[in-house]
């Protein structure tokens, strides 16, 4: 099942992974691939069969909600690429 | 005292550490000019660190003076893949996303060691955020294999591997998600354990795929593996996946002798695509679990087999494009600013920032969970897992564990299938299906195949490693394959 340039593009968009003119191309033809190898999965009938999503029993596994110390700000912050004051720096997210 | 310090397990270490005939310190020299004498070639660490290491060899001997809260694995060098976070030391994930990320805090295994009596030698190369079977996908250039370094060493757990194969480290710490400990144990003739899933906490390991990711440990040996496994398991409420399984005695299980034990050799696992050697080399194992007392079981089957690569390679990065999308540039790692905006800024981000796989996979996960897509993919893959799952649970009514080949092929040469993923993929295929349904295995050396370690893998039911560890052990002490040593 091959995937066009315009389905490429839409990934990797939903993605946000910046792509080359090269990387288009190569993932194309690879995507195109591996998506086809994939259709080996509908020989296998499915329908009564319930999805695995993990494989352990646990389900809501909950705690008791009790405060404690938070990590320090400047070991949050330390490894931020731009920062102001105590907080992370980021552009302006709303377009004019 | 024993010249060659850096070649002893851990187990022969700890005993003369307790005796205090050797003291951490010299040890941990030893290893650490080991790792100067074949790092160069071998390119297995990414970051050594060498004068934390002193640090914590001088504690422990401080330690085993005093003889207070001594364990196996106080004292002795150990080396950590670089995907697991080490407060204050920075932790990559082979990538240049994370190339100055300092983590500030410590994973729950790394505290577990550290309580322990931790060395921390150095953190280990491996395939770019675990994506990888050969470790070539380094953002720190690729590991070579000890035994042949024109050939690949297996990952993504690479340099794991290389350095427990080169004595670079006594120990070391992998992570597997769809073979990343037992292939590149394998294809460096060294022992490799993935626990069950929820035995090892996940906590402060950089996620890749949550519902197969599980941490393990990198050995020369089986009893090795035991006393790492023994540190490591247990539940950590800090991760919900955990699994609140009392642990074993792990030790307990190191005998000699497999009689009363019924194990199956799924035959889609010793048909086409296995290479001649490694086929001789399994099945010569499996003659010698029979000499041992085990009756061997050649009628299972798991039908499913053929199917579990493609359920994997949906699931997987499916998982990886939602566990990939922190890293935006904004709260750390590497990031771009020069854009026109701030979406441009995070596109060019994980443009920079990312290697090809690892893209190739966000864009695969992205596809199969994307409108329209959905149910024909990610959730076809799902109900996969379930028939996988189900023939393995069938498998174990008639069996108590199952061998196999680790990889179809011994190492292969750096290059060889870079142009081709699907190809890259196809040699985990006999491990995928085991992190697929949540299960234990190790790999342990059995052979060799033009001149390159062979592994046998023994997969066991849930929480049943100490079966996997008894079936292994009793092998390797009937075999001589692990005291071999690459000439470097």
């Amino acid at each position: 099942m091959p995937i066009d340039r315009q389905e490429v593009l839409h990934m990797a968009r939903l993605a946000r992974v910046g792509l080359s003119e090269e990387d288009v191309a190569r993932f194309q033809e690879q995507l195109s691939q591996i998506l086809d190898y994939f259709q080996v999965l509908q020989e296998l009938d499915t329908s009564e069969v319930p999805p695995t999503s993990h494989v352990l029993p646990l389900q809501n596994v909950m705690r008791e909600d009790e405060p404690g110390a938070p990590m320090p700000s400047e070991d949050v912050l330390a490894n931020a690429p731009q920062r102001e004051g105590d907080f992370f720096k980021v552009r302006a997210v709303l377009e004019e | 005292m024993p010249s060659d310090l850096f070649r002893l397990t851990v187990h022969e270490a700890s005993r003369l550490l307790a005796r205090r005939e050797v003291s951490s310190r010299e040890l941990t020299r030893a290893v650490l000019d080991r790792i100067g004498a074949v790092d160069g070639r071998l390119n297995a660490f990414i970051t050594v660190t060498a004068e934390l290491a002193l640090e914590q060899a001088q504690e422990a001997d401080a330690r085993l003076d005093r003889g207070e809260g001594i364990t196996p694995l106080t004292g002795v060098p150990a080396a950590i893949k670089d995907v697991i976070c080490t407060r204050g030391v920075r932790t990559t994930c082979g990538s240049r996303m994370l190339e100055g990320f300092v983590p500030p805090y410590d994973a729950t295994v790394i505290e577990r060691l550290k309580a322990a009596g931790l060395v921390m030698v150095g953190k280990t190369n491996m395939d770019e955020f675990a994506m990888g079977s050969s470790g070539e996908n380094s953002y720190f250039g690729p590991t070579r294999n000890p035994w042949d370094e024109e050939r690949v060493p297996g990952g993504s757990s690479s340099g794991s591997a290389a350095a427990v194969a080169a004595d670079a480290c006594l120990y070391a710490l992998g992570s597997d998600t769809g073979g990343s400990i037992r292939q590149p144990a394998a294809l460096c003739g060294i022992v490799g354990l993935k626990p069950t899933y929820g035995r090892v906490s996940r906590y402060g390991l950089v996620a890749f795929a949550s519902s197969l990711d599980q941490i393990g440990p990198m050995t020369k040996d089986v009893t090795d593996a035991a006393l790492v496994l023994q540190a490591i398991a247990g539940h950590d409420p800090r991760d919900s996946t955990s699994a609140p399984v009392e642990v074993p005695d792990y030790t307990a299980a190191l005998v000699p002798d497999l009689r009363g034990l019924r194990l199956g050799v799924p035959m889609e696992y010793m048909g086409e695509g296995v290479e001649e050697g490694v086929r001789q080399a399994v099945e010569g194992a499996i003659a010698t679990l029979q000499d041992l007392g085990a009756e061997v079981d050649w009628e299972v089957s798991l039908p499913s087999t053929r199917y579990a690569l493609a359920c994997y390679y949906i699931i997987a990065p499916s998982e990886a494009s939602a566990n990939l999308a922190r890293y935006d540039g904004v709260k750390y790692g590497y990031s771009y600013t020069e854009g026109a905006s701030m979406w441009e800024n995070m596109e060019r981000t994980r443009q920079f920032g990312f290697g090809a796989e690892v893209k190739r996979r966000i864009m695969l996960g992205t596809y199969a969970l994307s409108a329209g897509y959905y149910d024909a993919y990610y959730l076809k893959a799902q109900k996969v897992r379930t028939l996988i799952r189900r023939e393995f649970e069938a498998a174990f009514q008639r069996c108590h564990a199952l061998v196999t080949p680790v990889s179809p092929t011994p190492a292969f040469r750096l290059g060889e299938k870079v142009a081709d993923p699907l190809q890259m993929y196809l040699s985990d295929v006999f491990t995928i299906p085991v992190n697929i349904a949540g299960l234990p295995s190790i790999s342990v050396p059995c052979g060799f195949s033009q001149g390159l370690p062979v592994g046998l893998q023994v997969i066991g039911r849930p929480f049943d490693e100490p079966t996997v560890l008894r079936v292994a052990y009793a092998y390797e002490q009937a075999s001589e394959w692990h005291r071999r040593r690459p000439s470097l």
